[in-house]
């Protein structure tokens, strides 16, 4: 059964539906991530969440409590806001024991408790400088701070890393996770990175125009993506039209797989591949030839676009310390029957 | 957004009370008077009349006095934009120091009561003022600048001066530095990027500095009243006399009508030719 | 960044002169041990600053300019920050003509506003009183502090409100303690300008000041017009230096460029 619960949520803004009969059920202790493209609905559904904006419709259940009329200063849910939402007039501790004192927290566990969570963030020694004196990175983690301290049942982030840089980025979703994984609070993060949603999450909730269309641990999402704008928007993936027809699927005339399809011959398919599944075989081997149009190094490995009669398609290979093909080289190309995956239809869902 | 109409209707009444009470009245009582008959011997009496708009728009005495406030306005207005804006450009030119510390001397004379301003500028252009005391220095005579209109309008200038430097130097912070020198690098001189680049961005400033200039000039007090003597009269000090020496209230307040309406008039066609430019630059 | 060309600066020069000419004239003939307006040549003396000193007029009015200043701006603050967080945060039948007529002081001319008051008070039998007065500049100095109190809380984050609320905090302890140091600078710089605005304040004052509520500025103007003598330059060079020394204690404080010249 769900700690935290959404039956049929929905938020209507003057007509227009940001948020349509949404479900979600998120376990004790479990960190989940909403993810998707601006404008989907995930941030609305985190504020109908916080209790900053009332759903139109739909039942929001805490631990078997309903508490979608609640307002927000009774919900007791730690919110990380994505400006951060520092008081800038009031110091580190003094943000971070705001909750605790408007619980009437007595002094001395005040004091204790902030200081507990300020070593468990590594902003001890900061304690009494201003918001306007620490770097994005230490603001970031005064948030967090801020909104563990109550000992929240539910900590809910709002794109948190959105405003740090590339490296910073990085280094926070390590450190967010080990700050979730020590308190063991149930945590929800907004987010429209999918690389920041798949690394941190136990689970990715993905929405797309105000509808929640997948909920599955990372490596399921990325495996098996439930609709075609999931393939394309959590990691790369190449789409080839098709026809369903005898012995198999053939892409412009020639028979990439034998996969078995419940249609009739003729249909139009699609076939969906991820670049890394693709394996670089000299010329004349492998199950199609290409020629290579065009070579990026991209550190830990290489992204090759190699034109074949099938199209344009993207090769992940992996650095090991050898160059691959260079540009212009004619190369063949290979996968594992099962890395394929055919659809009917011309995929029109992408 | 809270939707509820009680709380913000509590916050707001005070104020709407107190403004009501203290604007809206008083110019409705103001408007009655106007149009009330008053009798040099008896005061103002109850009967309705139109003498005091008639008298003041056909007697060429206040209108001479109506088209002298708009000149000097004017032309105050005038001058001040060919000071104000090449002086808030080259504020913003200026390095860290000193662009504080000359930004506070231009505006700084702001918070200095009128009186003040316009009592030093009769001193410095009185008949044995500074000035004066120049021109006699380099061989030229006593010229009689005090209780002149050329001495109502150099005032003038130096009080309204702030507001126009102000709204165009706010305009040229909004300015991209790096906009002139984009100008440059596409082979614009100096004067023509100055003039197709900058002049564009900072006119919004300039019109708005103006109409608070031509506002301020038309309705001046102290000014006229010090330097321009009892026999210079601008639209406010004729107001002042009609009230305080003559004792025709109803006349003083038919020419306070007419100096609102006027006013806003002026104003009210003037933004709508300012927002006409601004949604066409902003397409 | 392009530097000034020579042009410019003398440009600048001049400009600079023209501002400052007036007011350090007053400053040098303040100090003059003659009878008339001059320049002291050979001698200071401070007579005059002693003359202004033992004239109970302008001690009195600048008492008076200082209480009704300080009452007025406190009284425009109170009514202009929940008239705001009305106008700023809420959608309300009437709402923009509330906000039109709360700034309608500012395009209506002080003369106008001089003898409407005038009329009012004659009415009613306020003239000469004090309490009507405050009201009065009260009406005059709103505007500025409300246009700055809006400034404020439209620049505000609210996101540290909705942190506050989900920190546990009641609506109005989120207003005590986080909305309001969040714009207590607009707040404090509308205190400031409606203070400045209210004790320089000379053509609405001249209509509905009595001889026991004169203002200070009202006094001197009446002064000038009256008699020429170096008294009248004293009392400018003491206004200027409190001036000056107020500009200096605020710059310290705020960035007094910050408050003139816009909330940016």
């Amino acid at each position: 059964m769900g700690f935290l619960t959404l039956e049929g949520v929905s938020k209507v803004y003057g007509g227009l539906a940001a948020v349509r009969d949404v479900d979600l059920a998120v376990a004790r202790g479990e960190f989940v991530s909403l993810l998707g493209p601006s404008g989907c609905g995930k941030t609305t559904t985190l504020q109908m969440i916080a209790g900053l904006v009332e759903p139109t419709a739909g039942r929001i259940g805490l631990d078997g409590r309903d508490i979608t009329r609640e307002k927000p200063n009774r919900r007791g849910l730690g919110v990380v806001f994505q400006s951060y939402a520092l008081f800038p007039h009031m110091t580190v501790a003094e943000n971070v024991a705001f909750g605790l004192e408007m619980r009437k927290v007595p002094r001395a566990e005040r004091d204790r408790r902030v200081a507990e969570m300020l070593a468990l963030v590594h902003l001890a020694n900061l304690a009494e400088r201003y918001p306007r004196q620490l770097s994005g990175g230490q603001r970031q983690r005064v948030a967090i701070a801020r909104a563990l301290v109550i000992a929240p049942p539910v900590l809910l982030l709002d794109e948190p890393l959105s405003n740090l840089d590339a490296k910073l980025r990085e280094e926070m979703q390590f450190e967010l996770r080990r700050i979730q994984r020590s308190v063991g609070t149930t945590t929800i993060m907004v987010t429209h990175d999918q690389a920041e949603a798949l690394s941190i999450s136990d689970r990715v909730v993905v929405m797309e125009a105000g509808r929640m269309t997948q909920i599955d641990a990372p490596y399921r999402l990325y495996e098996q993506p439930a609709t075609a704008f999931i393939s394309t928007f959590v990691g790369k993936m190449n789409r080839l039209a098709g026809v369903w027809g005898d012995g198999g699927v053939a892409v412009a005339g020639t028979v990439l797989a034998s996969a078995p399809a419940d249609v009739a011959a003729g249909t139009a398919v699609t076939a969906w591949i991820r670049p890394e599944k693709l394996h670089l075989r000299p010329m004349g081997e492998g199950r199609l030839a290409g020629r290579v149009a065009s070579r990026f190094f991209l550190g830990g490995h290489w992204l090759l676009t190699v034109g074949t009669e099938a199209g344009d398609i993207l090769v992940s290979v992996p650095n090991t310390g050898e160059e691959p093909a260079r540009e212009g080289e004619p190369i063949g190309l290979d996968w594992e029957p099962a890395s394929l995956r055919v659809e009917a239809g011309a995929g029109a869902a992408a | 957004m809270n939707r509820s109409v009680a709380t913000p209707l509590m916050l707001a009444s005070p104020g709407a009370v107190l403004f009501a009470g203290l604007v809206i009245v008083p110019l409705v009582l103001t408007l009655i008077l106007s149009f009330l008959a008053y009798d040099h011997g008896t005061g103002i009496k109850d009967s309705w009349t139109l003498a005091h708009y008639m008298h003041v728009l056909s007697d060429s005495y206040y209108l001479g006095i109506f088209w002298r406030t708009l000149r000097l306005a004017a032309l105050t207005t005038l001058i001040c934009a060919l000071i104000g804006a090449p002086e808030a450009y080259i504020l913003s030119r200026m390095r860290s120091p000193w662009r504080s510390v000359f930004l506070l001397v231009i505006i700084g004379p702001l918070l200095v009561s009128v009186v003040v301003r316009a009592f030093g500028w009769s001193m410095l252009l009185g008949s044995t003022g500074l000035v004066n005391a120049a021109l006699a220095a380099v061989g030229l005579g006593p010229v009689r600048l005090l209780y002149t209109e050329t001495a109502i309008v150099i005032a003038l200038v130096h009080v309204m001066l702030p507001f126009m430097v102000i709204p165009v130097w706010t305009a040229l912070q909004k300015l991209d530095p790096m906009v002139e020198a984009a100008a440059w690098t596409l082979g614009a001189s100096r004067f023509s990027a100055l003039r197709r680049v900058v002049m564009p961005q900072v006119s919004m400033g300039l019109l708005s500095g103006s109409l608070i200039v031509f506002g301020l000039s038309a309705s001046a007090f102290a000014i006229p009243g010090l330097l321009g003597g009892r026999r210079l009269k601008m639209a406010a000090t004729l107001v002042y006399d009609e009230y305080m020496h003559e004792l025709n209230w109803p006349l003083g307040a038919a020419i306070a009508i007419l100096v609102l309406v006027a006013n806003l008039v002026i104003m009210l066609a003037y933004n709508r030719a300012v927002e006409a430019r601004a949604r066409r630059m902003l397409g | 960044m392009q530097k000034n060309g020579p042009v410019a600066l003398l440009f600048h020069a001049l400009v600079v002169a023209f501002v400052l000419a007036p007011l350090v004239v007053i400053c040098l003939v303040a100090f003059t041990p003659e009878n008339t307006l001059t320049m002291p040549t050979t001698a200071f003396s401070l007579r005059w600053f002693r003359a202004v000193f033992e004239h109970p007029d302008f001690v009195t009015a600048f008492g008076n300019s200082l209480w009704l200043a300080t009452i007025a701006a406190s009284i425009s603050v109170a009514i202009a920050v929940p008239a705001g967080l009305a106008i700023d945060r809420y959608r309300f039948p009437g709402r923009d003509a509330l906000n039109g007529l709360f700034l309608s002081p500012l395009i209506i001319p002080h003369l106008v506003l001089g003898v409407a008051f005038l009329r009012l008070f004659a009415l009613i039998g306020a003239t000469g009183s004090f309490a009507w007065l405050v009201l009065s500049h009260v009406i005059i100095v709103t505007p500025y502090v409300l246009r700055l109190v809006l400034a404020a809380l439209s620049g505000l984050d609210r996101s540290a409100e909705q942190a506050a609320m989900t920190l546990g905090a009641s609506r109005f302890t989120v207003f005590r303690r986080v909305t309001a140091p969040m714009i207590l600078p607009g707040i404090s710089g509308g205190w400031l300008i409606a203070f400045i605005n209210s004790f320089d304040e000379l053509t609405m004052s001249i209509f509905v000041t009595s001889p026991a509520t004169v203002t200070l500025p009202v006094r001197m103007y009446m002064y000038a017009t009256e008699s020429i003598d170096p008294m009248m330059a004293a009392v400018s060079a003491l206004m200027i230096a409190l001036t000056a020394l107020a500009m200096l204690a605020l710059d310290r404080v705020f960035g007094l460029d910050k408050i003139l010249v816009g909330e940016k």
